[in-house]
């Protein structure tokens, strides 16, 4: 048994290092993805073109003005006196943001009265208009207490106090969920191509004529390409510390037991893939979509599952990467212990061993 | 059958397969003796590709029965697979390994490894005549070379019997030529060799030949005792300027049974030799003149006609 499930894995290796664009891809394909998505997928708005109108001219209007400038997420784009201006900065998209300090503020302030700004915003991306608005009310209430302070009004403000990820960084956020996208990914194709092959070629007739049974044949078969994802793997996090300074809170043993487990699953659904493909442009085109989909909108990768309808959160329970995203931020971001995440750990153990039964028993009725 | 001889290698009873409403093998009996070559020709589609497939326990069989070295097909496949080879219609290594990492694969999956291992790898290679291309990736290898390897890769665990489902397919004759004197050493040696094919060549070459036609078993037996459905003098070549036309006429002829066009010649089978004679002028009276005719003894292929066109009279 042991001896022939030996023989399928190395052939497997062989053919893999014959075929060296394959391997690469396999091995490299996460850390490029993961490049890709880390910078382009960032929730955080930088850089936003802005426009301030200073009808005030005081040097409490400068000072909010300053403040915006200073947080380092506005570039000024344009200064004036004349709000008419900003018909003409948003029409033609050289601005996305504007704040209006009407005349009167500064006089206002000093008399303590209470007095407002204009913020302008663009709002054809609610995405990043909800996230510029954030930033505003920030930076407007950072400077409004100093404001009251210097006139002796003391005032309470509310000083947010955020845990794990202290500056809130999407990297951070994103890369457990991109580790899992990108492994489930690649893993479920690769063997799903790797088996369909077989059939394509007509090997598969003659191993089926050999004493290997469906056990030996996908264990021997996804084992290669078990050893070549936890490669990419590794690889993904080692980028992920470097460019995106994630760094791995908890121990190192449990995220490497958890990520075995769920590239089991995925290989498992790699291997039932292939009992319906019989091509390996099908298998392609099933795997990624079967695979892709499901990860990047039901694991609670990008959409939180809470704020899902009930009737879909049910559904996530079938898509294996939510238990290992879950998982994974426990470990990578909190440093928890597996009594936080065991029931996560259980959800793959159950799903791997369920998919890899149903993918034996067709093996076997397709045998 | 033949009573004292060893158990048969293959005994096959009423053997049936069918797909949906197609009948692909009908009610097919006979046996294999040990040590023997046993041919099954027949056209493409005839039922040869689906009766080894069951023989080697690829898939179940729809009625009847069929035991290979005494294991039943239907219940026992897993011990006939570790006891047979198998050469698939389809080319059966992977061309991205090479000869000797395919050699031990295939070896590996009989469970094969160590010194036996690479015992049976090096008889392969020196028997497949592979010994300067071990490191060679298959793909590179000319056909008849790939075939060789292709049987010896299923001989490695020393089956007793080994299938051959149209192992020459497109290689050319000088190939397959080496590739059945490969077949007569392993006979020689004592294997029983169940080879089907569609090249008449090849039949004449088998100890005993089975004829199948659209799922059914027409005839089996030596060559010499398949081709002895003639009478001496019965088959007749003839020659002619007009072959299409003289064959029309020919068929009209009394005592005439059987024409079938081999190029621009026609064989004729006759119901009694006398009538060859009168053949020319009949032949003259049609415009198709200057007709040779001369005896000959029949092929295979006559055979194979006559049993085709006998079992079709009979359908009818």
């Amino acid at each position: 048994m042991l001896r022939r499930t030996l023989a399928i894995a190395v052939k497997e290796l062989l053919q893999l290092r014959r075929d060296p664009r394959t391997a690469l891809t396999l091995l490299g394909m996460p850390m490029v993805m993961l490049l890709i998505y880390g910078y382009a997928l960032s929730f955080d708005v930088q850089h936003i073109r802005f426009a301030v109108v200073d009808q005030d001219g005081t040097r409490a209007s400068r000072d909010v003005a300053q403040a915006f400038l200073q947080s380092g997420y506005f570039d000024l784009v344009s200064q004036g006196r004349d709000p008419r201006v900003l018909d003409t900065l948003f029409d033609s998209g050289r601005v996305q943001a504007a704040l209006v300090i009407p005349s009167g503020y500064g006089v206002d302030l000093a008399a303590r009265r209470s007095t407002a700004l204009q913020f302008v915003l663009d709002g054809s991306d609610s995405q990043t208009a909800t996230t510029i608005l954030g930033y505003a009310r920030q930076i407007v209430g950072s400077v409004s207490p100093v404001i009251r302070k210097n006139a002796r009004d003391a005032a309470v403000a509310p000083v947010p106090l955020v845990w794990y990820n202290p500056d809130l960084s999407s990297a951070r956020f994103l890369v457990p969920g991109l580790l899992a996208f990108i492994l489930m990914v690649t893993s479920v194709i690769a063997t799903a191509l790797a088996v369909v092959r077989e059939k394509e070629r007509g090997t598969m007739e003659s191993l089926r004529a050999t004493p290997l049974v469906a056990i030996e044949l996908l264990i021997g078969k996804t084992l290669p390409y078990l050893l070549l994802a936890s490669g990419a793997a590794t690889g993904a996090l080692v980028i992920a510390r470097l460019l995106f300074d994630v760094h791995v809170r908890g121990s190192l043993v449990w995220l490497a037991a958890v990520t075995l487990l769920f590239l089991a699953a995925s290989l498992g659904w790699g291997v039932l893939v292939s009992t319906v493909a019989e091509t390996q442009q099908v298998a392609f085109q099933l795997g990624l979509l079967s695979s892709m989909l499901p990860t990047f909108i039901l694991s609670g990768f990008i959409f939180p599952i809470s704020s899902m309808p009930p009737a879909l959160q049910l559904i996530t329970h079938l898509v294996p990467a939510r238990y290992f995203l879950t998982a994974l931020r426990e470990i990578i971001l909190k440093g928890a212990g597996p009594e936080v995440w065991w029931n996560q750990a259980v959800g793959l153990l159950v799903y791997g061993a369920v998919v890899l039964a149903v993918a034996t028993a067709r093996t076997v009725r397709s045998l | 059958m033949n009573g004292g001889s060893p158990q048969p290698a293959v005994v096959a009873r009423d053997l049936t397969r069918t797909f949906g409403p197609f009948v692909a093998v009908d009610r097919v009996s006979f046996e294999v003796r040990p040590g023997e070559i046993f041919g099954f020709l027949g056209s493409n589609g005839a039922g040869k590709t689906t009766t080894i497939r069951m023989l080697c326990g690829l898939l179940a069989p729809s009625s009847g029965s069929a035991s290979v070295l005494g294991f039943d097909v239907a219940t026992q496949a897993a011990e006939i697979k570790r006891r047979i080879g198998y050469m698939s219609q389809r080319f059966s290594l992977y061309n991205d390994l090479t000869v000797e990492e395919n050699l031990r694969f295939w070896g590996g999956a009989y469970g094969l490894f160590g010194a036996e291992m690479a015992g049976r790898a090096e008889w392969a290679v020196v028997t497949a005549d592979l010994e300067h291309s071990r490191h060679a990736l298959v793909r590179s290898l000319p056909g008849g070379y790939r075939q060789r390897l292709a049987l010896v890769a299923a001989l490695l665990h020393e089956p007793p019997i080994v299938f051959l489902d149209e192992p020459t397919g497109g290689v050319d004759p000088e190939a397959r030529r080496r590739f059945w004197d490969l077949i007569d050493e392993l006979a020689a040696a004592g294997k029983t060799v169940f080879v089907t094919t569609h090249y008449m060549d090849e039949a004449e070459r088998c100890h005993r030949v089975a004829l199948m036609h659209a799922g059914r078993l027409l005839a089996l037996d030596s060559v010499p005792d398949l081709k002895s459905v003639f009478p001496q003098g019965t088959v007749v070549e003839v020659t002619c300027g007009r072959p299409a036309q003289a064959m029309a006429r020919l068929e009209e002829l009394p005592g005439v049974v059987e024409v079938a066009l081999f190029g621009e010649r026609l064989h004729v089978v006759l119901g009694d030799p006398a009538v060859g004679a009168s053949l020319a002028r009949s032949l003259d009276a049609v415009g198709c003149e200057n007709a040779t005719v001369r005896a000959i003894s029949p092929s295979l292929e006559d055979v194979f006609i006559h049993v085709i066109a006998r079992a079709e009279g009979e359908a009818a």
